[in-house]
């Protein structure tokens, strides 16, 4: 039995950034993670494996329709996947990795294998080979993510359904991908097998992809989505599929019935907690109606000492979130004050141009019932956007009417998802969008249009009418 | 090298905070020892506090704040220079931390962030807040606005009216003299009195008055033996309530109404009934030049048994003054003008002035009151009658 102040299970973003903080404050911990590299979904199968594709793809997407507009002649443009999926590979391994040599310079002890409660302050972890040992510990955090959602009809077999596991690593560009969900995932991995050359569809069951944006933010990217060639079904259900070569999957609107012919289909209609195998009925953890665990407002579980956090509870399936989450938890298992703002999560779509949102949008404040002044500026009237050949897109800034304290920001352009910082850290202080109209914007950057939308919020932008 | 520190002095009685309303030294200022450090209003009187130490200072609090009796509102580095110029008052009324947008609302409505409770990340004021504040005070006073002069249009409305706090010492007379009239059961009598006694007296004494006693021979000591005079033959009028107790007073403290440019004060005249008219007016010049600058302590202002009030210097025909509570009884002196009168059947002109006696009638009757006033009116007319004791 090796004993630990604490062991976290799963070494994702939130797992080992949680590790990490309980060690800086002198913790003896143990991190146990299944996969034989560190880093989670995020960095093994998600964020970072997704953003090396998108940037390639950006990449070559730009020298086939872009370079001539810029007088850069480059002659025949193709693509090799596998050198294109290697870099990305190479990418991944050396992140984890980073994280491997992080966890042994912290004195953090990882242990590789599935882990399972034996009971309240005990585990078990079965490796790879069949092997078990015995852990033990005064607290323990659940940080085991989550899994891609599969439909009862649609079921993953890794060759015609795929999820997004399999779509970071596809070994030829398919012919015709039809992607099932219009959100982050889907929207980004569509997006770089259409640059690649695909015929994409998205297939999304509500009025309009990208669903937690406002309505107007979802609008104009839809457009440009639709511009760069992806063909956009909103509001259509997914009602099963037809194999054959290719297969033919059949979705429903209004009463009429679409039939998308499709050599691989995507399905990125979400993910749900992973807590299978976890033996937690064992430690008394509770879930939720939806199979969530069950939490206080301090992440902690219905089980004493055992806490949970990132994507198996409840709120964004974001890492930046689950990192709060972690280093809350280290902070209050050392009892430290820790602070989780849960307000303040920017969520970002990584396509071009990127979309991001922070706080309240407008359509979520009128539905508060706040009176909001709503300032906005199109990137087009941005010199760097304008010379940077990417000015799609705006900022829009929603601001308390009365007190002109900023609620959210929502932007559509290009680096929108780096733009969106600047907003939060405001958010953060409780500024107004006067404070931000009066900070200095460095010329000529992007960032210059959210501070143009700030002065929007008083009408009084400098550089639209 | 020691520090000193500069306090809000006592003040006596029930005084515990008053306004510290301007600075005479500039922050990093030499200041000398007894220099003049800055003025105080508390609700009874505005004073003036000095160095005790020469050095220079360091101030704490602004011009305007509200203080308590012993805060600590500066320090003196003893025996210290100057080095550096005194930063200039524009640059020091804009908070140098806070929010951009703080900064600038604090700027333009003079309110001072520090005294905002605020609602950002740990306590930060946010803009919101000091909107708040300003909506709930809408009395502050702008800051000169930094930008250059503002449409006229805009400004005009504002030109026609300028709104200023009551200074404690107005706020607190105002409360006074309301507290007087709904308490006091006043009503007021008149009678008239001829001066020619008293304006021959000075005529023929007033310059060897000057050279014995370096100050001129004025009306106000003969009305203040006048009233010593009255007060003795009609003792009923020396009174005050107390609950309800009734409270003869048996000395003869009177208090005489003085308009300074920060509001009427009325410093007290002790033992009016041992002093001659000479120290009468110089003891009434006294005060009047320390109330109107400012120099005057709440201990000038206390415990008298009457008032003496002049709107005849105003030109004043006829008023009715109203009492300075807890006393009873207040006289009204007014102009002198020259009047036909009827005397010893024949018409005559005589320089008259009326006077009027206001009275609590709670514990002064009529016939009180007006015996008194028919005793001042008779000393003024006949001073040789107070020399006698009739």
């Amino acid at each position: 039995m090796t004993r630990f102040d604490l062991i976290v299970i799963g070494a994702g973003p939130g797992g080992y950034v949680c590790a990490f903080r309980a060690a800086q404050l002198g913790l003896k911990v143990g991190l146990v993670e299944k996969r034989p590299a560190l880093g989670g979904t995020c960095l093994n199968v998600g964020c970072i494996p997704s953003k090396a594709l998108l940037h390639s793809s950006e990449h070559f997407a730009w020298a086939r329709h872009d370079a001539a507009a810029h007088g850069i002649r480059l002659g025949g443009v193709s693509l090799d996947l596998a050198a294109l999926l290697r870099r990305k590979d190479e990418i991944v391994s050396r992140l984890a990795g980073g994280v491997a040599q992080l966890a042994a310079a912290r004195g953090v002890t990882v242990v590789t294998g599935h882990a399972a409660f034996t009971g309240p302050k005990t585990l078990s972890v079965t490796g790879a080979d069949g092997a078990t040992q015995a852990l033990e510990a005064a607290h323990v955090v659940i940080a085991t993510g989550s899994a891609p959602v599969e439909l009862p009809f649609l079921r993953f077999d890794g060759r015609t359904v795929i999820s997004s596991d399999h779509a970071i690593a596809l070994p030829e560009v398919p012919g015709k991908l039809v992607v099932v969900g219009g959100g982050a995932i889907g929207l980004e991995l569509g997006s770089v097998w259409a640059r690649l050359g695909s015929e994409v569809t998205v297939v999304e069951s509500l009025p309009r992809i990208a669903a937690s944006f406002d309505e107007d933010v979802g609008r104009a990217f839809t457009r440009m989505l639709q511009k760069q060639g992806l063909r956009i079904e909103a509001g259509a259900k997914v009602t099963g599929l037809r194999p054959g070569s290719p297969a033919v999957l059949t979705a429903e609107r209004g009463g009429q019935t679409l039939e998308l012919p499709a050599d691989r289909v995507l399905v990125a209609v979400g993910r749900r907690p992973y807590t299978e195998g976890l033996g937690l009925e064992r430690a008394g953890v509770e879930l939720d109606e939806r199979r969530r665990i069950r939490l206080d407002g301090h992440l902690r579980t219905s089980a004493p000492g055992i806490w949970a956090i990132g994507d198996v509870v409840a709120g964004p399936m974001l890492a930046h979130k689950a990192e709060e989450d972690g280093v809350a938890v280290a902070e209050w298992i050392a009892g430290r004050a820790g602070h989780v703002n849960w307000d303040l999560v920017p969520a970002i779509i990584y396509t071009h141009p990127e979309v991001a949102s922070v706080g309240l949008g407008e359509e979520a404040a009128q539905a508060a019932g706040r009176a909001v002044r709503i300032g906005r500026f199109n990137f087009a009237a941005n010199g760097r956007a304008l010379a940077a050949g990417s000015a799609e897109g705006f900022v829009k800034l929603i601001a308390d009417a009365t007190t002109d304290r900023l609620l959210g920001a929502q932007i559509l352009g290009p680096n929108a998802g780096e733009l969106i910082s600047e907003v939060v850290t405001h958010l953060e202080y409780g500024g107004s969008a006067e404070d931000l109209a009066r900070t200095i914007h460095a010329h000529p950057t992007l960032s210059e249009a959210v501070k143009e939308a700030a002065l929007a919020v008083d009408k009084r932008a400098l550089h639209a009418v | 090298m020691t520090t000193l520190p500069v306090k809000i002095p006592p003040m006596g009685e029930s005084i515990t905070s008053g306004v510290l309303a301007k600075w005479h030294a500039a922050d990093g200022a030499t200041v000398r020892r007894d220099q003049p450090l800055f003025e105080l209003e508390t609700d009874k009187i505005t004073s003036e506090a000095t160095a005790e130490a020469a050095g220079v200072i360091r101030i704490a609090v602004k011009a305007g704040d509200e203080v308590r009796i012993g805060q600590v509102v500066a320090t003196i580095e003893v025996g210290a220079t100057a080095t550096n110029p005194a930063p200039t008052p524009a640059a020091a009324a804009v908070p140098a931390t806070g929010s951009p947008a703080v900064r600038r609302v604090a700027a333009e409505t003079g309110l001072d962030p520090a005294k905002v409770s605020g609602t950002g990340k740990a306590g930060r004021v946010t803009k919101g807040d000091l909107l708040a504040a300003a909506a709930a005070s809408p009395a502050a006073p702008a800051a000169p606005a930094p930008a250059p002069a503002a449409p006229a249009t805009s400004a005009a409305p504002a030109a026609r009216q300028t709104r200023r706090k009551l200074s404690p010492l107005r706020a607190r007379l105002a409360q006074r003299l309301v507290t007087a009239q709904h308490q006091a059961a006043m009503l007021t009598t008149f009678n008239e009195v001829d001066m020619s006694a008293v304006m021959a007296l000075r005529a023929r004494y007033q310059d060897e008055f000057v050279k014995r006693h370096g100050l001129k021979l004025g009306f106000m000591s003969f009305f203040t033996k006048a009233v010593v005079h009255a007060l003795r033959e009609v003792p009923a009028v020396n009174v005050q309530l107390d609950g309800e107790t009734l409270v003869e007073n048996h000395y003869y403290d009177v208090g005489v109404a003085v308009s300074t440019d920060r509001g009427l004060m009325v410093p007290v005249i002790r033992g009016c009934d041992r002093l001659g008219l000479a120290e009468v007016e110089k003891g009434i010049a006294d005060a009047a030049t320390r109330a109107r600058e400012g120099r005057i302590t709440l201990g000038d202002l206390e415990g008298g048994v009457f008032t003496i009030t002049n709107g005849g210097v105003f030109g004043s025909m006829l008023s009715t003054p109203i009492i300075n509570p807890p006393q009873s009884a207040i006289l009204g002196l007014h102009a002198i003008n020259e009047r036909p009168i009827a005397a010893n059947g024949q018409v005559v002109i005589r320089p008259m002035m009326y006077l009027a006696l206001s009275y609590d009638h709670r514990l002064i009757d009529g016939r009180e009151a007006v015996t008194f006033l028919v005793k001042v009116k008779q000393a003024i007319e006949d001073p040789a009658r107070v020399l006698i004791g009739l």
